[in-house]
């Protein structure tokens, strides 16, 4: 009886959960923390493209150096642009009220945000700008209708349309949206340019959360361990209420 | 020479005879099941919560303008920091999924009922008292959703006819939600409710230990020596206090001391628990958004509101119930009125036979029921108010109360099965 | 119940191995709790070596930079004040520095890499007052040294090397940091070879 409850429930709950799902599908981000590389590509990225509006104010660049395994010297002269030192954090000096005037609302910081919208939400958005020109930069987004946001990488990417196929539902033809197209006119093609998105979210994951293959690998000792403590404690359980059974 | 001392201070203050009575010649029914571990596993989550609790406040900043930014220092530059952190964060969920298990268990067996109504009430005590510290510790972080979530519950108290506008605005210190709402949640959520917590459980379990525990059947384990009582071979075992056998007025059966059964039976249950929970810890930290959720990494926007604000999910039941109605303030009383119901279970159930399993089919159903709308109102709960999921709301309030209602009406002539004269 | 009687042997092996493996748990639930105390990355940074620019620097003249809070002599010491590092020592507690208040590089007479350059935490080492640089009338502390520290707290002096003079409360000579000097013109304090 317990276990239909149980199910019952669970179908229930689940039913419920998927009616709350985002309305459009978000492509998967291949994230993989232990990529050195495309996370040094990421980081790369982030200072070249994102960091002008938006800082990441709470990770220091010699967090970033060390778990990216990149020597300082070589970091300090590809990575930083003012003079920081090394121990700072990864920060802008674009005034507030710049901000509030040119974008409408202070750019967000960005060291947790793959925390707060998840790596395949970002992976999607910024792999969906297209050419909108009603908007005030011209682009608007797929995932993030009415975007106050530039389209920053679009000299990777190239000019971004949104593509159409005429296609029949219920017997009409109707045009429907297929994806985003680039004219060509970027510094990367199509592929490379989703592999370069991949390497700046695979990033972002990382500075939501620098502690994260730590976490992991000192997670996985101390299951082991609580895993022995159980095994001895069942057989001294045991042991014991043989007084009593 | 230690013996001397010893019996020196046992005089003074009988240390090893407290020892005796409340754990190595305390009488417990032998019969403890899986339900039976969540009592000291609420004990272990509170030490760890008050532990980590006591640590974190050596790094955070309780202030509008430091709060979030400590959290993260505490996350990043402190020295396992995270770690510390997510013990606590984890600690605040894993809290109430064991007391919610601990409050069915004691649903399931009638362990509220006569003589151990006291017990229940400071059981429940303690369960107010936990909500107000889960509240205000969840506004600490600073984040969107500390702050929000935090807009919402004080906007409760505002329905409260006459004075409640007066009310919110006495509870946040300022008009808006700010700094001094977050300094004085701080000092309550820091020091004063775990002092609280710390003597409600010391009145739970010193109740607990006058009346004696119940068992999955229900029947009691203290019976009058009256001549009647056949003892077996394994009643006469083991000795217990005799505190508990009233100076030989009572004799116990089917008992057995705590120390060394149930401390090592417990070891496994902690065991099994420290499993799950270190999991949760190392693994999935948000607990799937449920225990950080994602809103909260973004600091507090007075001038932003997220998308959907949900409450951490064990608050959600309720704030279900609170939907539901249209009407804010009976809402509120709705919301209430459900934990009230639940304080007064020992007066709403006039039944006699304790454990479900000797009372009625429909009792069984009844308390199905029960957890089904419980669960489902968590769900709910969770997610937007359209009006689909109102109107499965108000069914599945309609169904939480009607456990009341219903067990009130059946409960005074309930057809139960005969009871063991022993546990089985 | 069983009447089998009860296998002492195997129940103590038992207890002896949970209260191990638990103790060594709870010694391994101690650890982050401990190793949180430790200086946070924060207070690494706020601590870490800083620079300072010395081409600039006059004979005689005394800066100071702040290094953990603290303030950190750089003096360019002239050939005279030099000379009476010699004249001072039969008046000295601790003329060779015995004692371990400065890196091995700098435990000579006039405890620094380059002679000129005397770099020392300007720390008082009786109660950690900061001493005032007499650079020309310190022969009213000491008769015939021209130059020197002087504590103003409680009457504790130092010749031009931070070396104690004997019959003051402080007991030992001032603190010499680790430093390097990154060229000739910039000098790095609180980190030297050894923990570049």
């Amino acid at each position: 009886m317990m276990k239909t409850l149980f199910s019952a429930v669970a179908l229930l709950a689940s039913s419920l959960a998927m009616a709350a799902g985002p309305t459009i599908p978000l492509d998967k981000a291949p994230i993989d923390l232990r990529d050195q590389a495309s996370l040094q590509n990421g980081a790369k990225l982030y200072q070249n493209y994102c960091l002008g509006c938006h800082q990441m104010q709470y990770q220091r660049y010699s967090r970033t150096f060390k778990d990216l395994g990149i020597p300082e010297e070589l970091g300090m002269e590809h990575l930083m642009f003012t003079g920081e030192k090394v121990g700072d954090h990864i920060t802008n000096s674009m005034p507030a009220e710049y901000a509030e005037t040119s974008f409408g609302v202070l750019p967000p910081d960005l060291t947790n945000v793959a925390r707060v919208r998840g790596a395949d939400w970002l992976y999607t958005y910024l792999r969906t700008f297209y050419v909108d020109e009603s908007r005030p930069f011209g682009v608007n987004n797929k995932v993030f209708p009415q975007v106050g946001m530039p389209h920053v990488l679009q000299e990777l990417q190239g000019v971004p349309t949104r593509a159409y196929e005429t296609r029949l539902v219920d017997g009409q033809s109707t045009e429907v949206y297929v994806g985003i197209r680039t004219d060509g006119s970027g510094e990367l093609s199509t592929e490379e340019y989703d592999r370069a998105v991949a390497d700046l979210v695979n990033y972002l994951v990382y500075t939501g959360e620098p502690t994260k293959l730590e976490s992991h690998a000192l997670g996985t000792k101390v299951l082991i361990f609580i895993f022995i403590f159980f095994v001895l404690a069942y057989f001294l359980k045991k042991e014991y209420w043989k007084d009593v059974h | 020479m230690f013996k001397n001392m010893m019996s020196w201070i046992e005089y003074r203050l009988p240390f090893m005879d407290k020892l005796n009575l409340h754990v190595v010649q305390y009488p417990a029914p032998k019969n403890f099941n899986f339900w039976y571990f969540f009592g000291s596993l609420a004990i272990v989550v509170l030490i760890n919560q008050i532990v980590t609790g006591i640590w974190l406040t050596m790094s955070y900043e309780p202030s509008a303008e430091g709060a979030f930014a400590s959290i993260e220092y505490i996350m990043r530059d402190v020295e396992y920091g995270w770690l510390l952190r997510y013990m606590h964060s984890t600690g605040a969920s894993a809290f109430f999924v064991v007391v919610y298990l601990h409050m069915l268990r004691g649903m399931m067996y009638g362990s509220y009922q006569k003589p151990r109504e006291l017990l229940w009430i400071f059981g429940m005590l303690i369960f107010l008292v936990l909500m107000a510290e889960a509240f205000m510790g969840y506004m600490l972080p600073w984040g969107q959703m500390s702050y929000w979530g935090a807009q919402v519950i004080i906007s409760i108290f505002g329905v409260i006819p006459f004075i409640g506008d007066d009310l919110t605005l006495w509870i946040r210190g300022d008009y808006v939600i700010s700094g001094a709402t977050l300094n004085r949640f701080f000092a309550l959520h820091v020091i004063a409710l775990p002092l609280v917590l710390v003597v409600l459980v010391f009145l739970h379990i010193m109740a607990l230990h006058e009346v004696g525990s119940n068992n999955p059947d229900g029947i009691d384990i203290k019976r009058d020596n009256d001549g009647t009582v056949e003892l077996t071979e394994a009643d006469k075992k083991f000795t217990f206090h005799q505190y508990f056998t009233r100076g030989g007025k009572k004799v116990i059966v089917d008992a057995i001391p705590f120390h060394p059964y149930y401390t090592v039976k417990d070891l496994v249950g902690l065991a099994g628990f420290l499993f799950i929970f270190a999991f949760v810890i190392f693994f999935m930290p948000e607990g799937g958004g449920f225990f950080l959720e994602p809103p909260n990494f973004e600091v507090a926007n007075p001038m932003k509101t997220p998308d959907h604000i949900a409450p951490v999910w064990y608050f959600t039941p309720f704030y279900a119930i609170l939907r539901a109605i249209p009407d804010p303030l009976f809402g509120a009383i709705a919301m209430f009125a459900s934990i009230i119901a639940l304080a007064l279970l020992p007066w709403i159930d006039r039944g006699k036979v304790r454990s479900v399993r000797y009372r009625s089919e429909l009792h069984r159903w009844n308390l199905v029921m029960f957890c089904v709308s419980f669960v489902v109102l968590g769900v709910l709960g969770v997610l937007p108010a359209t009006p689909t999921y109102t109107i499965l709301s108000q069914i599945f309030s309609f169904t939480y109360f009607a456990f009341f209602g219903l067990l009130w009406v059946y409960s005074k002539n309930e057809k139960t099965k005969p009871l063991p004269v022993r546990l089985t | 119940m069983s009447n089998a009687p009860v296998d002492h042997g195997r129940r103590r092996f038992l207890t002896i191995a949970t209260s191990v493996v638990g103790g060594v748990g709870a010694v391994g639930v101690a650890v982050p709790f401990i190793a949180s105390w430790s200086p946070s990355e924060r207070a690494k940074q706020a601590g870490a070596a800083v620079s300072a620019d010395i081409s600039k620097l006059e004979l005689g003249q005394l800066i100071r930079v702040e290094w953990r809070g603290r303030p950190v002599w750089i003096v360019k010491r002239t050939e005279e004040m030099l000379a009476q590092l010699a004249d001072t020592e039969n008046r000295l507690r601790d003329p060779g520095s015995e004692v371990p208040q400065q890196p091995a590089y700098a435990q000579n007479r006039h405890r620094s890499i380059k002679p000129e350059i005397f770099v020392a935490v300007g720390i008082c080492t009786h109660l950690g007052c900061s001493p005032t640089y007499l650079p020309s009338d310190f022969a009213g502390q000491v008769e015939g040294i021209n130059s020197g520290f002087f504590c103003p707290c409680h009457g504790s002096r130092f010749d031009m090397a931070g070396r104690v003079f004997q019959n003051v409360p402080a007991p030992t000579n001032l603190v010499i940091p680790p430093y390097m000097f990154v060229d000739d013109g910039t000098i790095l304090i609180g980190e030297d070879e050894g923990t570049a």
